[in-house]
């Protein structure tokens, strides 16, 4: 008993310090997402309609996430851990309470002083926000009182059982995600007699959820996976062992069923949402192409946004009667071959420099190409041909025999990039497997080995930069077409960037992970101008683009959808560490233990 | 990790497209230059060209600017010197030293201090501006890097792209997206003084003369004290190192510390030479200052001020010297493509850089 005792108030004074530091943590992330201005942009949209808004929802998070952290124990294999007890639930409690005192200094620090010459964010709203509109005194309890019951909130997770806690967790990520997507839904049933009932039911005036109806969802997803966790699960496990043929045949079904979808969804959805699409289909475009030559072949190519923008002049100066050099005013299609000449060669032109340099030294010349293309498009030196500044405008729709697709129609133009991302999702999938495909993996886990194997690296890479080039000038292509004109402006760094994160999210050379990547972060977040489903996050946009970056490389580098082999690779050493203790079980030497 | 460039025995015995590539490259290069600077030398003798004045103030304008490249540069080398990867956001944390440096500025202008006692103004400017990037660099090093020591090389240049957007928009979401511009320059440093018999711009001379200062400093501390020696040693091979009883991850933050620190001097030197910054300031300077590192010879200390300079002068004078008398018009518009394109011209050349690289055998490949 004595032992017990005084394990666990060593134990305490451990866990207490690690709250503290937990919790001064979590304050300041919460005074920092208060201080650019996030939490208060955000309280602008509900999630559930007159109770919580985003800009809370995310405070609360914090709390919970930090809560939770205090009370985590390593997880090692092999190495046994103190089981979780009702004290750890008081050491996230700590957690919150320290990160609720610290954002209530902020607050009467705030108060005491005017910061918002320097700290433009830094408003009366954000008082308000954090003091619930409510005084400051109201404000300083809640603080504390919010932190502490989160984050014990946040701690007690660690107690319930998995089955709970994952019912638990999908609940509340539904009601978020139902929340989010709010426009669809409401395109969806827009057609449908019970139209105004079910919207009145269901969504609250200033968009989120009404009570009633996240309790509804939230209490149907607790049920739902409660009865059928673990089913996904071993649904996918179940296609991993099937044979190849099966497998492959499971793929397809899967693969037409989205497509058909996909060839419904504009139909009944609105001009936002599906001029929403026309963006996600373009990056969708380009993130199949970006992921031969970064997910397969292993190169990083920060330049990828002048591939889109040559497909995009190219097409501009062949089809606009106004292009300032010479206008052969070919319709679209005619123009596509060449945009596909010009696109290879100008993988060919970026590629064959870089060939020889190593990895990281590659990606900065890309760049610096994608910032030269996008230079000289706008200098005055090729003005007679590109239209400097000035761009090219009356680019024509595009037209298919008696059919015409106008580019300020998104449900066309969605038709036309699906038909695109169609044949791109299907020339990947099958370069994959191919010769050539297994010559790019191989080229990506060790090029000095493939090159010795026998592969031919400087025709391998070299047809990665064209194969990739050519489908971002697609997207170019279609870009231009739907637009109507180009400026050089379209084509930032910015661009390039959202395409690798969205590569980078989905999971690296998985074709599925690409397109769930591509609707997720384009579909929430919006492109480089354009506005996602969330319009509150327009603003932070890149910001979130950035912290997915280091989050997913620090903590998922394979990506949320990875390819099998990209996971094994990335964590290589697990792998054969399981390999070892396998392997050791089966010859019967039993683990040393001190 | 690739293809080595220099011990490539099987491509020298096949003469393939890439070679024949490279070596157009090569010799399209070498006539470009050639013909432009025939030109160039052409136009100014017969007086058609621009005067030997402006000349001198595009090697001037060149020189401070390329300073401040060079001590950008200089973190970027010592990253790559002793951890083997290009940090990215290097550039945001010059930013973030330009940024605060201005919000003091303006402050000690308000009172009074800017336009009365400059020296100390400055001096004040420039501590804030060290400290805040110092401090910056720091704690990108804690979170994002540390976690990834010994991850593939390129892992940790994604983890530094997406800190540089995250700082970015960070940087602009605290302070605004507005451009905020700096009080005018002190009496001190309006106008021009005479060295030499060439007037040169008071700025620009304290701009180079510090940016000199601070080289030689770092230059001491590298060679001449214990931490300084601590810093080759890791370069040179951690696990010696390790071995040998130095600390490997405080000498990796002191690197982080000091790169930051000389961004931070480069960050005050900014607003006082151009005034304006803003959020987005950082990007360009920052993939340029790797550039030069490149060019001066990554690893190498002296080569990446030395590059900085080299770049400062090649895109400042080169657009006029070589694409002016070819015709090109607007030819100041094309200043980034001169850079990049010396970057790319470098690598095929000598991918080790104008003056020798320094990194630990595992990097070098």
């Amino acid at each position: 008993m004595t032992a017990v005792a005084s394990r666990s108030s060593r134990a305490a004074v451990r866990v207490d310090r690690r709250g503290v530091i937990t919790g001064l943590g979590a304050g300041g992330v919460a005074v920092f997402l208060g201080m650019i201005g996030m939490l208060v942009a955000f309280d602008g949209r509900n999630v559930i309609d007159p109770i919580l808004s985003l800009g809370y929802a995310v405070l609360i998070g914090v709390f919970v996430v930090a809560g939770h952290r205090a009370a985590a124990r390593e997880e090692l294999e092999g190495v046994e851990f103190e089981p979780y007890g009702p004290y750890d639930v008081v050491s996230g409690a700590v957690a919150g309470i320290v990160g609720g005192a610290v954002v209530g200094g902020f607050i009467l620090l705030i108060e005491a002083f005017d910061v918002r010459e320097v700290f433009t964010n830094v408003s009366p709203a954000l008082v308000d926000f954090l003091t619930l509109d409510s005084g400051l005194a109201v404000g300083l309890i809640a603080m504390a009182l919010g932190g502490a019951v989160f984050g014990a909130v946040g701690a007690a997770t660690h107690l319930l059982p998995a089955r709970v806690k994952d019912s638990a967790i999908s609940a509340v990520i539904w009601i978020f995600i139902i929340g989010f997507i709010e426009l669809v839904i409401v395109d969806i049933v827009e057609s449908f007699k019970f139209a105004d009932f079910f919207e009145d039911f269901v969504y609250g005036d200033r968009r989120g959820l009404t009570v009633p109806a996240a309790l509804l969802v939230g209490a149907g997803v607790f049920l739902l996976t409660w009865r059928f966790r673990g089913r996904v699960v071993a649904f996918r496990a179940r296609i991993q062992v099937m044979p190849e043929e099966q497998r492959r045949k499971t793929g397809v079904v899967i693969a037409l069923v989205l497509i058909a979808l996909g060839a419904i969804l504009p139909a009944v959805l609105g001009t936002f949402v599906n001029e929403l699409l026309t963006i996600v289909g373009l990056f969708l475009l380009m993130g199949l192409g970006l992921n031969i030559v970064v997910g397969l072949a292993g190169i990083l190519d920060l330049g990828y946004v002048a591939f889109f923008a040559v497909g995009a002049y190219t097409t501009a100066v062949l089809t606009s009667p106004l292009s300032p050099a010479f206008s052969p005013e070919l319709t679209w299609f005619a123009a596509l071959p060449f945009v596909i000449v010009f696109a290879a060669m100008a993988g060919v032109l970026v590629g064959t420099p870089v060939l020889r340099m190593r990895g990281d030294y590659l990606a900065i010349v890309t760049l610096g190409f994608g910032e030269i293309a996008r230079i000289l498009f706008l200098s005055d030196w090729f003005k007679g041909i590109f239209g400097g500044a000035q761009g090219i405008i009356q680019i024509p729709s595009v037209e298919i025999g008696p059919l015409t697709i106008k580019g300020t129609d998104p449900q066309q133009v969605f038709y036309l990039l699906l038909f695109f991302v169609v044949i791109v999702a299907y020339v990947s999938w099958r370069l994959q497997d191919s010769r050539i495909g297994r010559a790019w993996i191989a080229m990506r886990e060790d090029e000095q080995v493939a090159e010795a194997m026998g592969v031919n690296t400087v025709t391998a890479k070299l047809l990665a930069f064209v194969i990739g080039a050519i489908m971002a000038s697609f997207g170019g292509a279609i870009f231009a077409a739907k637009i109507g004109s180009i400026f050089p402006n379209s084509f930032q760094f910015l661009v390039s960037i959202i395409v690798l994160v969205l590569i980078i999210v989905g999971g690296m050379g998985s074709i599925p992970g690409v397109a769930v990547g591509a609707f997720v972060l384009v579909g929430v977040l919006g492109g480089p101008t354009s506005p996602g489903l969330l319009r509150e996050f327009a603003e932070f946009k890149l910001l979130i683009y950035g912290t997915l970056l280091v989050y997913m490389m620090l903590k998922r580098p394979e990506g949320l959808l990875p390819s099998a082999r990209r996971t094994r690779e990335l964590h290589q050493e697990e792998y054969l560490q399981d390999a070892w203790i396998d392997a050791q079980e089966k010859e019967g030497h039993p683990e040393e233990d001190g | 990790m690739t293809t080595t460039t220099r011990r490539r025995p099987r491509t020298r015995l096949r003469f393939g497209f890439v070679d024949s590539f490279l070596w157009a490259v090569r010799i399209g290069a070498v006539a470009i230059i050639g013909v432009g600077l025939i030109g160039s030398i052409a136009d100014t003798l017969s007086g058609e060209g621009i005067s030997g004045g402006a000349w001198r103030d595009l090697v001037i304008t060149g020189l401070s600017q390329g300073s401040m490249y060079g001590l950008i540069a200089l973190g970027y080398s010592m990253v790559y010197g002793v951890l083997g990867f290009i940090n990215f956001a290097h550039g945001e944390v010059f930013t973030a030293g330009a940024i605060v440096g201005f919000f003091v500025a303006d402050a000690l202008a308000e009172a009074g201090m800017w336009t009365d006692l400059p020296i100390l103004a400055i001096s004040i400017v420039m501590l804030t501006s060290i400290t805040t990037a110092t401090l910056v660099a720091v704690l990108v090093e804690r979170i994002a890097y540390k976690p990834l020591r010994g991850a593939p090389r390129l892992i940790p240049l994604i983890t530094s792209i997406g800190m540089s957007f995250f700082l970015q928009y960070a940087i602009r979401g605290l302070f605004g997206s507005n451009i905020k511009s700096y009080p005018q320059r002190p009496t001190a440093l309006q106008g021009s003084v005479d060295l030499f018999g060439v007037p040169i711009g008071k700025a620009q001379l304290a701009v180079i003369v510090v940016a000199a200062v601070s080289m030689v400093s770092l230059y001491l501390f590298i060679n001449r004290t214990k931490t300084g020696r601590a810093m080759r040693a890791v370069a040179e091979d951690k696990e010696i190192a390790a071995l040998m009883g130095i600390n490997v991850n405080r000498t990796i933050v002191t690197t982080f510390a000091v790169g930051g620190a000389m961004a931070g001097v480069a960050g005050t030197l900014w607003g006082l030479l151009f005034r304006q910054v803003f959020f987005f300031t950082g990007f360009l300077p920052g993939v340029k200052a790797f550039t030069a590192a490149v060019l001066g010879g990554i690893g190498n200390i002296v080569g990446a001020y030395l590059g900085g300079i080299s770049l400062g002068l090649f895109e400042s004078v080169g657009p006029n010297l070589i694409l002016a008398p070819l015709g090109v018009p607007a030819v100041s518009q094309l200043k980034d493509v001169v850079a990049f394109t010396a970057l790319v011209l470098v690598l095929i050349f000598k991918p080790t850089g104008l003056f020798g690289e320094r990194l630990a055998v595992e990097d070098r490949a």
